[in-house]
């Protein structure tokens, strides 16, 4: 059906595109800012690279970021997503109790500033209770209220063993992480049609294995892109661990070495630099997740090839 | 006390004392169903019996509470009054000399597990292929063998056309092939009942001969059917028997022919002379899936697109 033989009839299109002059102002005022920029990053010697670049492979520095950074955030986020996934099913729950607990603990634990938790965490539960008794309320009470000789104790946990270290660090980030990403779950399980559920009802699916197998699937569409962000968010958290205190961190030994030679910048340089390291690397496996979870949504993938060759050749 | 009381149709859910199960029941045995939403009662005491191999199909204009019914039978909701057997078993309750217990929902999620259901949008599983659609239930509730659920899943695909599309996920198929993937994926659980949820009307008109076509290919290999749907020609054509409900009670029921072409009652009259002036997607159900697809898929030169099946005249059983 080409039109080229019939001059009666238009032809193909070949129109002069938009001009943006105001594009090439806003190229040129960026490109003398980052000139600028570059200009105090090379004569300024008190950035001081070199020493932060020797800083970054030190042993201290290394273990601080695998034992606090890294092993922080991946312990801190696996804790906040399971326990918050299970407070947004609590939350939709038909049950009352279980909704109410759900809207207490989101309230409770988004209202604390996570500095002030971990301090609470670090000192103030190892100074409230030496051990946690696990065992019936009031069992001591009772115990000697009757005169029996057991306590009604089943087990002791020395609390002080733990939360002045990074496994209190770790609790102390999930439990907050976990009334955020409570959140998000929530929104996601919404956002699953609800026939979905309905169809899976009707095979007989009981509620439970719905939920696993149908519903969080695709809820994982809605909730990976907000948990990218929380998790690169956490990582930044880690360096709050020094009010534990726990400083098997990257930022604390990074300014432990500069501060140790009154080189400071140096240290923060370092810092920054692993900080944008490890959230960069994030990003790319953010990517593939929500790829993973994105199947059967959206583009099918020759369909889409075929629209852009077209509009590649119309454009070009 | 256990009384055959099923004939009593008048209101007050408290007469229902009627007794359990009985080997002559039939394999749907509806009586007196009640359902409210809020102060809204959608279904006012319907009565409803289907026999093994039976095809009823239900007919009525929108808001005349098909649907609800129909979801009724599978428990997605729950009714208000009246009982609800299907193979002889009470659905969602059990009744212990009169006093009746809510089951537990996993002993309900059993009873759905025999009761085959497809729906209005489809409802795949978007995450998943056709194959693993129509595998999931066998083997996640079932608990069948991952390669036995496989071969009959692909059984199933051949037989609803679809044997090419294993690795397809729903979004890359058309609305007539996703229907007939959600009827085989009700296929796999091998129920005693399949349950239409108007099948055709989220579809374009030229892809519903398609699922018309596989629904009566299961009706004729005597599969035990109720169908809600606004198909005349699979009413006229397939069905045994049509119920017309309109405002929450069922106004007249009976042989198709007699419901349809001479009906007696003045709502189903205006209902389906309405239905007569509306244009229908297909004139006739088509005999079978090659005739409709090869219909769809070719094009008379010359002529627009239709469904031309020649069909047999009505009495084909």
């Amino acid at each position: 059906m080409t039109t080229s033989t019939d001059a009666e009839r238009p032809g193909l299109i070949e129109a002069r595109p938009v001009r943006h002059p105001w594009r090439w102002v806003a190229v040129a005022a960026i490109a003398v800012i980052i000139a600028m920029m570059i200009n105090s990053f090379v004569t300024n010697a008190r950035w001081d690279f070199g020493f932060a670049a020797q800083i970054m492979i030190q042993q201290p520095v290394i273990d601080g970021l695998i034992r606090g950074t890294i092993l922080g955030t991946v312990g801190a986020m696996l804790l906040g997503v399971s326990l918050g996934i299970v407070i947004a099913i609590m939350r939709l729950s038909d049950n009352p109790v279980l909704h109410g607990v759900a809207s207490v603990y989101t309230w409770f634990f988004r209202a604390i500033p996570r500095y002030v938790l971990l301090v609470v965490i670090g000192s103030g539960i190892g100074f409230l209770y030496n051990t946690l008794d696990v065992g019936v309320p009031f069992g001591q009470q009772i115990a000697s209220l009757f005169g029996l000789s057991s306590h009604l104790t089943f087990g002791v946990i020395p609390v002080n063993a733990y939360t002045g270290t990074i496994v209190g660090g770790i609790l102390g980030l999930g439990l907050s992480e976990a009334a955020y990403m409570a959140e998000i779950a929530r929104a996601g399980i919404l956002s699953v049609d609800k026939g979905q559920s309905e169809a899976a009802q009707a095979l007989g699916m009981p509620e439970g294995k719905s939920m696993l197998r149908i519903i969080l699937p695709q809820a994982m569409r809605v909730i990976v892109p907000p948990t990218g962000n929380e998790t690169i968010a956490m990582v930044k958290d880690t360096s709050l661990l020094i009010a534990i205190p726990v400083i098997a961190e990257l930022n604390y030994q990074t300014g432990a070495i500069a501060n140790r030679v009154f080189r400071i910048m140096g240290g923060l340089v370092a810092s920054t630099v692993w900080y944008l390291l490890v959230c960069s690397v994030l990003m790319v496996g953010q990517f593939y997740l929500e790829r993973h979870f994105g199947r059967g949504f959206g583009q099918k993938k020759p369909k889409n090839k075929r629209f852009a060759r077209g509009a590649g050749m119309g454009g070009a | 006390m256990p009384a055959s009381a099923e004939d009593a149709s008048t209101n007050g859910s408290k007469n229902g004392k009627t007794a359990g199960a009985r080997d002559d029941m039939p394999l749907v045995h509806a009586v007196n169903v009640m359902k409210s939403f809020h102060e809204n009662q959608v279904l006012k005491g319907i009565d409803l019996d289907v026999h093994k191999g039976q095809v009823v199909c239900l007919l009525g204009p929108s808001g005349s509470g098909k649907t609800t019914f129909l979801r009724c039978i599978n428990q997605l909701e729950t009714i208000d009054g009246g009982r609800i057997w299907v193979d002889g078993d009470l659905m969602g309750y059990e009744d212990r000399d009169g006093t009746l217990y809510r089951l537990k929902s996993k002993v309900i999620a059993a009873q759905r597990r025999e009761i085959g259901m497809v729906f209005q949008r489809f409802n795949l599983f978007p995450h998943k292929t056709t194959l693993e659609n129509i595998m999931e239930a066998p083997i996640q509730v079932k608990g069948e063998k991952k390669e036995q659920a496989r071969e009959r899943a692909m059984t199933l695909l051949e037989r609803v056309g679809l044997a090419d599309k294993p690795a397809a996920y729903p979004s890359q198929l058309s609305g007539g092939q996703q229907q007939r993937v959600a009827i085989a994926r009700a296929l796999a659980m091998q129920p005693k009942l399949m349950l239409f949820d108007e099948p055709t009307s989220a579809l374009d008109p030229e892809l519903v001969g398609e699922v018309l076509a596989v629904m009566r290919e299961l009706a004729n290999d005597g599969t035990t059917m109720i169908v809600v749907t606004h198909e005349m020609s699979f009413a006229r054509e397939v069905a045994d028997h049509v119920v017309f409900m309109d405002g929450g009670v069922v106004v007249e029921q009976g042989d198709p022919k007699s419901v349809i072409n001479n009906p007696q009652h003045a709502r189903t009259k205006s209902f389906l002379s309405r239905m007569q002036a509306e244009p229908q997607a297909v004139e006739h159900v088509p005999a079978s899936l090659e005739d409709a697809i090869i219909a769809v898929e070719i094009p008379r030169p010359g002529g627009e697109l239709s469904i031309p099946v020649e069909h047999p005249p009505e009495e084909d059983e």
